[in-house]
């Protein structure tokens, strides 16, 4: 039964449960698995601003959970607040992913909830998900298809739902994306 | 498939990998200061056997950290993880602390490499093993390999996909 580990995107983006940035009919799409408490993650963060301002309106960038939680331990946590952001409009999840990503030194629950309250949401609808792990079934989720899909290791990056093993600086980052263009 | 023969950088010699359909060679190695393994230990379930150069460095800690997190996944399938490199025990150690790592780690450190050898992937020019993935089925016989290039982590998909067929086919077999 040997068979050459594809490493493709198992999950293809869907625009009904992905948070997704730029036009959905964008002719190059980024896909990252990320997470919140990865240094490295945090050095992709304005690195991917960087390449969305390069690339404009042809790139379609999707972001997904993928916490190390042994390693990190409150990346789980954060990960599930993002998407407890998210259940109040696409908007505030990206509100939220930015403040994570900008606030990486202290995320346990405490900072969280003041983070919610920064960027203006609910926060009493917040924190109740965040007390029912009502997104932890989600996070686990966009974990296992990233694990599925060849993520080996935090950010992991997939252009056109394939695996990008190259280096990923804005540079490298924003030709590999203009080749498909 | 392409993987079973390759040529290790710096040497002409062609080292083979032991194949998918033979019986997986049997070990016992020391995976703590006063603890040892054997692969016999897991008669009955599967084994995920995954070499990887050594602990500490960048790619590794990232390979076994995914795979950590993936304990639970593996348990579903009955299956355990057993990461090997020819490190000793007490770096095992420190590393599997560092790490928080719940999955032994068994040390092929004297006679250096022996295990790696048996299994066709030790590096003799580095004196490390291959980054090296093994799915032994519960009757001791491999049922998928990959060899990654020393640098690329090869992530947990192809041994998700192993155990899956593998799970296909006692299904189909019951």
């Amino acid at each position: 039964m040997a068979r050459s580990s594809a490493v493709e995107l198992t999950l293809p983006v869907d625009s009904d449960r992905d948070h997704i940035q730029g036009p959905v009919d964008a002719p190059v799409t980024l896909v990252e698995y990320g997470d919140y408490e990865c240094p490295y993650c945090g050095q992709a963060y304005p690195i991917v601003k960087e390449v969305q301002e390069e690339l404009g309106d042809d790139l379609r960038f999707v972001f997904r959970n993928f916490p190390l939680g042994d390693m990190h331990p409150h990346a789980r946590r954060a990960a599930e607040a993002a998407e407890a952001a998210a259940t109040q409009g696409e908007e505030a999840f990206w509100e939220m992913h930015d403040y994570l990503y900008e606030h990486q030194d202290a995320l346990d629950d405490d900072h969280l909830v003041e983070y919610a309250d920064e960027v203006g949401l609910d926060v009493e609808q917040f924190e109740g998900e965040l007390a029912e792990r009502t997104n932890e079934e989600r996070v686990q989720e966009d974990f296992l298809s990233g694990a599925r899909s060849g993520v080996n290791g935090t950010p992991t990056f997939f252009i056109d739902g394939e695996r990008y093993d190259g280096e990923w600086s804005a540079e490298r980052l924003t030709t590999a994306l203009r080749e498909r263009l | 498939m392409s993987e079973n023969a390759y040529r290790t950088p710096d040497s002409d010699t062609e080292r083979s990998i032991v194949s998918v359909g033979t019986e997986a060679p049997a070990f016992t190695l020391p995976t703590t200061p006063d603890q040892s393994v054997s692969l016999d230990d897991f008669r009955g379930q599967p084994v995920v056997l995954a070499f990887y150069p050594a602990d500490w460095s960048p790619v590794c800690g990232d390979q076994m950290g995914v795979y950590n997190e993936l304990l639970a996944e593996f348990q579903r399938y009955d299956a355990q993880l057993l990461g090997i490199s020819v490190d000793g025990v007490w770096c095992h150690d420190a590393f599997a602390a560092d790490r928080n790592l719940h999955f032994p780690l068994l040390a092929d450190f004297e006679p250096k490499g022996e295990v790696a050898r048996a299994y066709g992937v030790y590096r003799d020019d580095a004196g490390t093993t291959e980054r090296a993935l093994f799915v032994i089925d519960g009757e001791g016989v491999i049922q998928w390999n990959h060899v990654s290039p020393v640098g690329v982590n090869p992530g947990a998909n192809g041994i998700l996909t192993a155990l899956d067929d593998m799970q296909g086919e006692g299904e189909e077999a019951a």
